[in-house]
């Protein structure tokens, strides 16, 4: 399984070694649809590709944006408890960077905030009105939740040059990884500016049982309860049934 | 061996699921819980959300009570006529349940409300048991100590809509088994559990019931209300996990067969004990959680 894959891969960046000629930069992935199926603990999508002479890459990985809240608990009358919350209605469900070289000090903070190269120049607008202090703590918390997750990352060296030209990277997705489409921005970076990028679209979706499942949970929700309840006397009624000459 | 949770949407040892369903299943098999109070924690502990934690475990409650009150039913211990009238205020109660979930979800408050409902039930009732059994097993000890009244009159039997429930030789009013029953719908919508741990001391001192059929009785209203708040999750707050709900099915019906055994060989005064022992154990664990300063102050939640 492993041996024949990097073998493709290998063959892969030959292939846009020969046609980067023509651009500044190519890249791809070595799979587009990441499927989520019963036995699914996570996976890593390998991303290869040529530019056109030396440089720097980096590859920002955006899952889905869905609203999330940030709450904040605060001790009342001795138990914590969430009082204060913002809501951030355009937060990435999974952001990942990854660069060749460390690229806060050679690139400038106008371009990284441009391209959200980053944790700290990840967009995150809040829905409301807050003052600065507060929506920096609380951005931070959403990042510190994430990370602790594994659906926020930064990694520095993670991509790997083969020579000046070919590079490659892996990109994890752990098990808890959000369904959605996600795209995945790579850029070529010389003398401190993006000079070049390219936008690759990857699909994390549920295949199979799993995903029947929770089409028919969402579909049909009063159906799957009935058969939900069925399924639970059958199985209960069974095991009586089975244990009864034990 | 990993296994993805559709609902849950998340990866679980189904090796470990299944050991925790057969844990709490021994365990309720022999003291005639659902063991709900157990599970929903537990599976909180290990990253479900909690929304799906409770309608997951209201729907494996349901197989579980049927498993657990077939043993009963082959010994004639379920009052079937005193269920029933339990299990009417049951759906009801599961309804209201259902309704104050969603409200507390919205308000953000559905984990601490959980979490200090639990304590709060899980603590009297656990700490009354213990004092209950204690004293039992001291008078044990003493063969000379006055015995007490066979059942005393107090104003719960002054009630109106009289009943008999020849099976309990009981003459009580048809309101009290459906205010048990409503409060344990209310239970089992809220916090996941079938709620035995509160019917269970409520049928024996609030009822007079025969410890007998105590067991049999509760888990056979709990079936019912356990399958209506399992629809009702599903269908309006969709939080039902199948998958998840088999596993813990599949560990927790064979853990109860081999618990009813188990607690056939307990006396009713060791049973109780024990079981307020784990009661208390789990309210303070959870008391805990809910003092000591949380490793994270900040909590995220998908949604506005």
């Amino acid at each position: 399984m492993k041996l024949p894959a990097a073998l493709l891969a290998l063959c892969l960046i030959g292939f846009v070694a020969l046609s980067a000629r023509a651009q500044q930069l190519v890249a791809d992935l070595s799979n587009h649809l990441i499927a989520i199926t019963t036995g699914f603990t996570g996976t890593e999508v390998v991303l290869f590709g040529a530019t056109d002479g030396a440089g720097d890459v980096a590859v920002v990985v955006t899952g889905p944006r869905t609203p999330i809240t940030v709450r904040r608990k605060e001790r009342t009358a001795g138990i914590w408890i969430n009082r204060r919350s913002v809501t951030f209605p355009q937060a990435p469900s999974f952001y990942v960077v990854a660069t060749s070289r460390p690229l806060q000090q050679t690139v400038s903070p106008p371009q990284l905030e441009r391209h959200q190269i980053g944790l700290d120049h990840l967009r995150l607008e809040p829905e409301a009105e807050v003052s600065p202090e507060r929506l920096a703590e609380f951005r931070e918390a959403l990042i510190r939740n994430k990370q602790r997750d594994g659906l926020y990352g930064t990694s520095t060296g993670a991509v790997t040059f083969l020579g000046d030209r070919l590079f490659r990277t892996n990109i994890y997705f752990p098990a808890n990884v959000p369904t959605g489409l996600y795209t995945i921005n790579v850029l070529l970076i010389r003398d401190n500016e993006v000079v070049s990028a390219q936008t690759t679209p990857l699909v994390v979706s549920k295949i199979g049982f799993s995903a029947d499942v929770f089409e028919f949970a969402r579909g049909q929700p009063i159906a799957y309860g009935v058969l939900a309840v069925a399924g639970a006397v059958a199985a209960g009624w069974l095991a009586a049934a089975a244990f009864r000459r034990v | 061996m990993q296994v993805y949770l559709p609902i849950a949407e998340m990866s679980v040892n189904a090796l470990l699921v299944l050991g925790m369903g057969g844990l709490v299943g021994f365990l309720s098999g022999m003291f005639g819980v659902g063991g709900g109070f157990l599970m929903t924690p537990l599976l909180m502990f290990i990253g479900v959300p909690a929304a799906v934690s409770v309608g997951t475990q209201a729907n494996q409650l349901v197989g579980a009570s049927i498993s657990g009150v077939m043993a009963h039913w082959r010994r004639g211990n379920v009052d079937v006529k005193l269920g029933a009238v339990m299990l009417m205020g049951g759906v009801v109660g599961t309804a209201v349940g259902v309704w104050i979930f969603g409200i507390l979800q919205r308000m953000g408050q559905i984990d601490v409300a959980i979490s200090l409902s639990y304590v709060f039930l899980l603590g009297t009732i656990g700490g009354l048991m213990l004092v209950e059994a204690t004293r039992a097993m001291i008078r044990r000890r003493q063969p000379t100590a006055a015995r007490g009244k066979l059942h005393r009159h107090g104003f719960l039997h002054g009630l109106p809509l009289k009943m008999r429930f020849p099976r309990s030789r009981l003459y009580i009013s048809a309101l009290l088994p459906f205010g048990i029953g409503f409060v344990g719908g209310v239970l089992v919508a809220i916090m996941g559990v079938g709620g035995g741990f509160l019917l269970v001391p409520a049928m024996i001192y609030m009822l007079n019931m025969p410890t007998a059929l105590v067991a049999g009785t509760s888990l056979f209203q709990i079936i019912f209300t356990t399958a209506a708040a399992t629809l009702l999750q599903a269908a309006t707050n969709q939080t039902v996990d199948v998958m998840l709900a088999l596993l813990l099915l599949v560990g927790g019906v064979v853990g109860a067969q081999f618990g009813t055994k188990a607690g056939g060989a307990l006396r009713g005064d060791q049973a109780r004990l024990l079981l307020g022992l784990i009661v208390v154990g789990v309210a303070l664990k959870l008391a805990w959680d809910l003092v000591a300063v949380p490793a994270d102050l900040y909590s995220l939640a998908i949604g506005s």
